[in-house]
């Protein structure tokens, strides 16, 4: 699959799922093993790609000058500080330490 | 019962702040997007298109880390799957048959939600879907933009540490979803699982084996009549 196939066809699948929200039988949607899947897959899945896209590169696990921005902007979360100074504080960071290596 | 000015006003201020800071998440998009190896061209088509910004940012890093477009997409499609909760709760704001449910479609976002079912009055959310819809989805595509010209400026985005970016902005995004015990350990367990396999599968997929955990725990929780 090309990139522009991937474009194209997970939009397509995210335009339908908002459309199913406002279609589809309330029951289904209000099923409680399905509600419960439907909380628990955003925050996992945002986790897991924090974690895989800090410490692997390809298919090898790696601690590199990204663990160390992830680690700035945990602490920048944690200080309730923007959305961009979060991101930003991470890439100085990564950026800092590869300058000094 | 017609909206006062007073209301109108806030509402119409509340949406055009929320578009500003989107428009900042917007920007960092369109420069991770880039840095990720998209074009300018694709980068700019998944915000008009996807806009559902968790997804894409996913889509990108999964594919920039080496991933296949296609467990990109997938996990785009499946983090997009909490917009049909929202959907449900908008139902009564654009729903009905026709035209009006399949453009307001598109703009059922963590924005927009916020936002529309904050009201009382069902007019009142209808400004308020509507007004956010317009003021997050303009600054949200002007600031991919921005984002991608002014990194595709940039020689070698590592230098300046932009891999770091997204792991942060999936942080960010996460942080506030994060409320309970539960939400902890099966986050922890899927991020687990997807280091453990990365070297023993192709990338991309572990992602995907964190979503089949993830799915797996909840229906266990759900068994269990965990609260």
């Amino acid at each position: 699959m090309s990139v522009w196939a991937a474009v194209i066809g997970a939009s397509l699948g995210c335009y339908l799922l908002k459309l199913a929200g406002l279609s589809v039988p309330e029951e289904l949607l209000n099923d409680r093993r399905v509600a419960r899947i439907a909380t628990l897959l955003p925050v996992a899945l945002l986790a897991t790609l924090a974690v895989t896209q800090t410490f692997t590169t390809g298919r090898h696990v790696t601690v590199d000058a990204r663990a160390a921005g992830l680690a700035v902007a945990a602490t920048a979360q944690l200080l309730r500080a923007p959305f961009l100074l979060v991101v930003a504080s991470a890439a100085a960071t990564a950026a800092a330490v590869r300058l000094l290596h | 019962m017609p909206l006062d000015d007073r209301t109108r006003r806030s509402i119409i201020r509340d949406a055009v702040g929320i578009g500003v800071a989107t428009g900042a998440y917007g920007l960092s998009f369109g420069a991770i997007s880039v840095t990720a190896g998209l074009s300018l061209l694709q980068t700019a088509a998944l915000s008009l298109l996807m806009f559902t910004g968790a997804s894409q940012f996913a889509m990108v890093s999964l594919i920039g880390g080496g991933g296949s477009p296609v467990a990109g997409a997938a996990t785009a499609v499946l983090l997009g799957t909490r917009n049909a909760f929202y959907g449900l709760r908008l139902s009564r704001v654009i729903g009905g048959p026709g035209q009006r449910r399949a453009l307001g479609a598109q703009f059922v976002i963590d924005e927009t939600t916020a936002m529309a079912v904050a009201p009382d009055s069902v007019d009142a959310a209808r400004l308020a879907f509507w007004a956010t819809a317009v003021s997050v989805f303009t600054l949200w595509n002007v600031g991919t933009l921005v984002g991608a010209v002014g990194a595709q400026a940039i020689p070698d985005p590592k230098t300046l540490g932009l891999d770091a970016a997204a792991p942060a902005a999936f942080l960010a995004l996460l942080a506030p979803r994060m409320t309970g015990r539960h939400l902890w350990a099966v986050s922890l367990t899927a991020a687990l699982v997807a280091l453990a396999s990365a070297p023993l599968v192709p990338a991309g997929i572990p992602v995907l084996l964190a979503a089949l955990v993830t799915v797996v725990a909840g229906l266990r929780l759900e068994a269990r009549g965990k609260g």
